[in-house]
């Protein structure tokens, strides 16, 4: 159990010489507090796993340092370092009983036998293998292995962290959901730092209390799924969080009116002192635009189509060549495929470069 | 579902009848036939029943002991090999670099003595163990060692064994190689997160993994070294005496140099019999290990 902090960490994958812009971690500095759940969550190749393998120690970074609690270990080999990983496809011992896996940790690390046979009785119950534990470990489903490859990452109490590698990929839809809350209940039981890779929104704002969203090599958000639903800082969270993803319009800003598609609308906030000469956007959430009938002081948009999603509806609709997504209000039918835009004016964000903007009220 | 009769379709099974026919069960008929006949020459045969049979499994007659000796003497020497060459082959896996130019150099290498035709392998070890021109007969009896392998039977048993291991360890070891190189990383993270030593990584993935290819490498060295014919014939001849007389060598002896055609017939089936049978086992215990993995992994 222990604090985790990078400091300027990065890794390039083609020797510390090659152009940063190639790296596959750009230097970050971040704190993984004591006990907390995080997510690490982005596309494929954001550099995630990669940060994952750097904080276990499977490899080594080009730059920068790894503490846990304040002490540099860096250098240390995986096996030396406090810490448990889960991978992505479930690693199982096949020539060991289900119990024998889960000690295999322990018993590697030289603990005596009744303290190993106690803490895996209470893995085992934990993750529901009990029935399982004096059985081979081979011919079983995959969803019992990923739970024996999650036994044991959690076996060990000391661990500094506890690192998951997208572990529920192979994992049945209907099972997912029941690991994933069973993880969560884990985590407040065993009070262990985990931190849980996955391109999976739903996963990550399920399972963490600060979902980290990397894209391209670099960080661009950390915050709870609530300031990422709120505040994304950075216009690919907008996107990436969300379903769908939030709407990002070019913009002129003037005080507190931006003009989209020529038509101008209120924001909460004033912003006169934007930078120059950067691209200027404005993201808002599809849940906090509405489509209502055409009317002159509303910015008219033509329908292409309404996806009803059960509980909500959006509708896809278009300004010229931008597109929108839009709430349906219930009730509501657009006629004539012409439909006036409602902005809640509170939830609009201005964004210079793809960066959040902060108005001043 | 309906089938179309069509007795036609036997005449395309007909090519393969007829040359399995030639090729293995006409020949092997006229062994059986022989075995069960003796002769004193002139093309007269005289029928002999199962005679030559409990001859050939009676220690105290002459045929029976002969056979018995060398079939001794043959799982002594199967045993030994695969006992040297089954962990020789897996530490030169295991050493063998992962990647990088060096892995072809080493496969190369490796390869060569499996590309030596037998003959030419017991020609190399002829005169290589010759104590007054091979190098390491030669060199063997400058350091003070009496090491002669036409007159000592230790001597001779120690070339074959050698000369066997530097001919086929290759083979178990490409056989690893291949083995190691199929277990995924995430394996081998798991194990370095798990704390595993080096040796627990050995027991607990890397032999468990390599089950299946040391399955085929045994059977492969067990019927290659149990029908062993050559390589102890140009070296040794069988000798000193009897003592590297293995079962082959036997039966072409009682075959073409005394010309017992119903004495060789009658050991040459048994002799085939052994190799059948442990070939079946073998090939079941592959299956069932195999009907095990294909289980786990349907599931997964």
């Amino acid at each position: 159990m222990a604090r985790i902090d990078l400091v300027d960490l990065a890794q390039s994958y083609s020797g510390n010489d090659a152009d940063p812009s190639s790296f596959a971690l750009k230097p970050i500095s971040m704190t993984w507090r004591q006990g907390g759940a995080y997510a690490l969550l982005g596309p494929s190749g954001c550099g995630k796993t990669t940060l994952l393998n750097l904080i276990s120690g499977i490899i080594t970074p080009t730059r920068g340092q790894i503490l846990f609690d304040g002490k540099d270990i860096t250098p240390l080999p995986t096996q030396q370092r406090n810490i448990a990983q889960v991978f992505q496809f479930p690693v199982i011992y096949d020539t060991m009983t289900v119990g024998e896996n889960l000690a295999f940790p322990l018993k590697n690390r030289g603990m005596p036998k009744p303290q190993i046979d106690a803490r895996v009785k209470e893995i085992g119950e934990l993750l529901d293998l009990t029935p399982w534990l004096n059985r081979k470990a081979t011919r079983l489903t995959p969803d019992a292995k990923q739970k024996i490859s999650l036994g044991r990452g959690l076996v060990r109490s000391d661990v500094a962290a506890v690192l998951f590698d997208e572990p529920l990929t192979v994992i049945d839809p209907a099972l997912k959901w029941e690991l994933r809350s069973k993880l969560k209940a884990l985590h407040h039981q065993l009070d262990l730092t985990m931190i849980y890779v996955t391109h999976d929104q739903t996963e990550a704002l399920t399972f963490a209390d600060t979902v980290v969203v990397m894209h391209d090599g670099r960080v661009v958000q950390s915050g709870t799924p609530q300031e990422l639903f709120d505040k994304p800082a950075h216009t690919f969270v907008g996107y990436f969080i969300g379903s769908p993803g939030m709407n990002i319009v070019p913009a002129e800003i003037s005080g507190r009116q931006a003009r989209i598609c020529g038509h101008a609308i209120g924001l909460d906030r004033s912003y006169d002192t934007l930078p120059v000469g950067v691209k200027i956007e404005v993201g808002i959430r599809p849940e906090f635009v509405q489509v209502a009938a055409p009317a002159p002081t509303l910015l008219t948009a033509q329908v292409e189509r309404i996806d009803d999603l059960g509980r909500i509806r959006f509708a896809r609709v278009r300004v010229g060549d931008v597109k929108f997504a839009a709430r349906v209000p219930d009730g509501f039918s657009p006629e004539g495929g012409e439909v006036g835009l409602v902005f809640d004016p509170a939830r609009v964000h201005v964004y210079a470069d793809s960066r959040l903007i902060e108005g001043v009220l | 579902m309906d089938k179309t009769v069509n007795n036609k379709a036997w005449f395309l099974v007909l090519p393969v009848f007829l040359i399995v026919a030639f090729s293995a069960v006409l020949p092997l008929m006229t062994v059986v036939n022989y075995s069960v006949q003796d002769t004193f020459g002139n093309n007269q045969f005289f029928w002999n029943g199962v005679g030559w049979f409990k001859e050939l499994l009676d220690p105290s007659s002459d045929l029976g002991g002969r056979f018995l000796a060398s079939l001794g003497r043959n799982l002594a020497f199967s045993a030994i090999i695969l006992a040297i060459e089954v962990p020789l082959g897996i530490v030169v896996a295991l050493s063998m670099p992962r990647d990088g130019w060096r892995v072809a150099a080493c496969l190369v290498t490796l390869a060569l003595p499996l590309l030596i035709p037998w003959n030419v392998v017991g020609t190399i070890w002829q005169i290589f163990g010759r104590p007054d021109i091979g190098l390491l007969g030669y060199t063997l009896n400058s350091l003070g060692f009496d090491y002669n392998y036409v007159s000592n039977e230790f001597d001779a048993w120690a070339t074959v064994i050698v000369m066997d291991v530097w001919h086929w360890t290759s083979l178990v070891a490409l056989l690893c190689y291949a083995g190691l190189k199929s277990i995924p990383d995430a394996y081998y993270q798991a194990a370095q997160i798990d704390g595993a030593s080096r040796w627990a990584v050995f027991t607990a993935i890397q032999l468990p993994k390599l089950n299946r290819v040391l399955l085929i490498g045994v059977l492969l060295r067990f019927m290659d070294s149990f029908m062993i014919y050559t390589e102890p014939f140009v070296v040794t001849g069988g000798g000193p005496g009897n003592s590297t007389t293995f079962v082959s060598i036997e039966l072409v002896k009682i075959a073409l140099g005394q010309f017992d055609l119903g004495k060789a017939a009658a050991l040459s089936l048994v002799y085939n019999l052994i190799v059948l049978i442990v070939c079946w086992v073998f090939y079941t215990v592959m299956t069932n290990a195999g009907a095990d993995h294909r289980k786990t992994e349907g599931a997964a």
